[in-house]
């Protein structure tokens, strides 16, 4: 990825950001939130990431920000305004980000891993037809062979050949809540 | 040159971003926001450090599984969450955390 389009989305991302922290209007922050999703999706692109960063739009940008945009409308919340800052929690929240931003920097850039770019790190996509191994299917090493990478494949592979049962066990996990948000949403009957 | 660095300070600022939010910001739905963020910053993390450990040429798919698997409990946790959202603003009318004071001594 160009260095430009990097730091294009990463503004995005980052600016969006800042307006979900600032924004008033809780409508504001829903749409900049899924406005800064997009930017990061695209970050997920640039890594060669397409199956979790078209999951990202999907998932994030779509499913979880019309959830919020339906609760902000269904309970009708009004912009804070006149409501008071409280001023310590907003000078902790600044002190401790800009605390953790300046550490996480430091150690970036004290580490010899985080030098590495897709220049000095390139995919082996032929390369990598032969070492896959015999367990990878006939559609896997073809388009490996193809120049092409097979993101999704890979992706689907790894999970059902080495976490099957993690994945039963999200599937459980999605089924408890919803059960739990039916549960939760259930006006209670008033006592006879 | 894009170096791994750049991915991960970019990840480091937007979890702190969340985590500043959700220190700062009262409105519950928006610390609700904030913590979707730092998901979102840490699953940055991860698929860079996937696509930059190769495994036989390829990117380190164990990371992006990883990153599925958060994505799948972040939308999960997001509905729950919104529930009791909801549960609590019909007894207390607001989305104030500070109205939240139950289990205060």
């Amino acid at each position: 990825m160009p260095p430009l389009l990097f730091y294009f989305f990463a503004l995005i991302t980052l600016g969006f950001g800042f307006l979900v922290v600032t924004g008033r209007n809780p409508v504001t922050c829903a749409l900049a939130l899924a406005a800064s999703f997009v930017g990061l999706a695209a970050l997920f692109l640039s890594l060669d990431a397409y199956f979790i960063g078209v999951i990202q739009i999907l998932v994030y940008a779509g499913a979880v920000m019309v959830l919020f945009l339906f609760i902000i409308m269904l309970l009708d919340i009004k912009t804070e305004e006149g409501k008071k800052l409280n001023l310590p929690a907003i000078v902790s929240g600044v002190l401790l980000a800009s605390l953790l931003t300046l550490q996480i920097i430091a150690v970036v850039g004290s580490t010899e891993l985080a030098q590495k770019t897709s220049e000095n790190t390139p995919l082996a996509l032929a390369d990598a037809a032969g070492k896959i191994g015999k367990a990878a299917l006939p559609t896997i090493t073809n388009d490996l062979k193809a120049g092409e990478l097979p993101d999704a494949k890979l992706i689907g592979f790894t999970l059902f050949d080495q976490y099957g049962f993690h994945l039963q066990v999200i599937g459980l996990l999605l089924l408890v809540g919803t059960i739990g948000v039916v549960v939760l949403s259930k006006r209670e009957r008033s006592a006879p | 040159m894009i170096t791994l660095g750049h991915y991960l300070v970019v990840s480091g600022m937007l979890f702190s971003l969340g985590l500043a939010g959700v220190i700062a910001r009262r409105n519950i739905i928006i610390v609700y926001m904030c913590l979707e963020m730092m998901l979102s910053a840490a699953n940055l993390a991860l698929v860079g450090f996937s696509r930059f450990h190769l495994v036989h040429g390829l990117p380190d798919y164990t990371a992006q599984s990883l990153v599925f698997f958060t994505i799948t409990v972040a939308a999960a946790e997001v509905a729950v969450g919104l529930a009791i959202i909801v549960a609590l603003f019909r007894s207390k009318q607001s989305v104030d955390v500070e109205s939240v004071t139950k289990l205060q001594g």
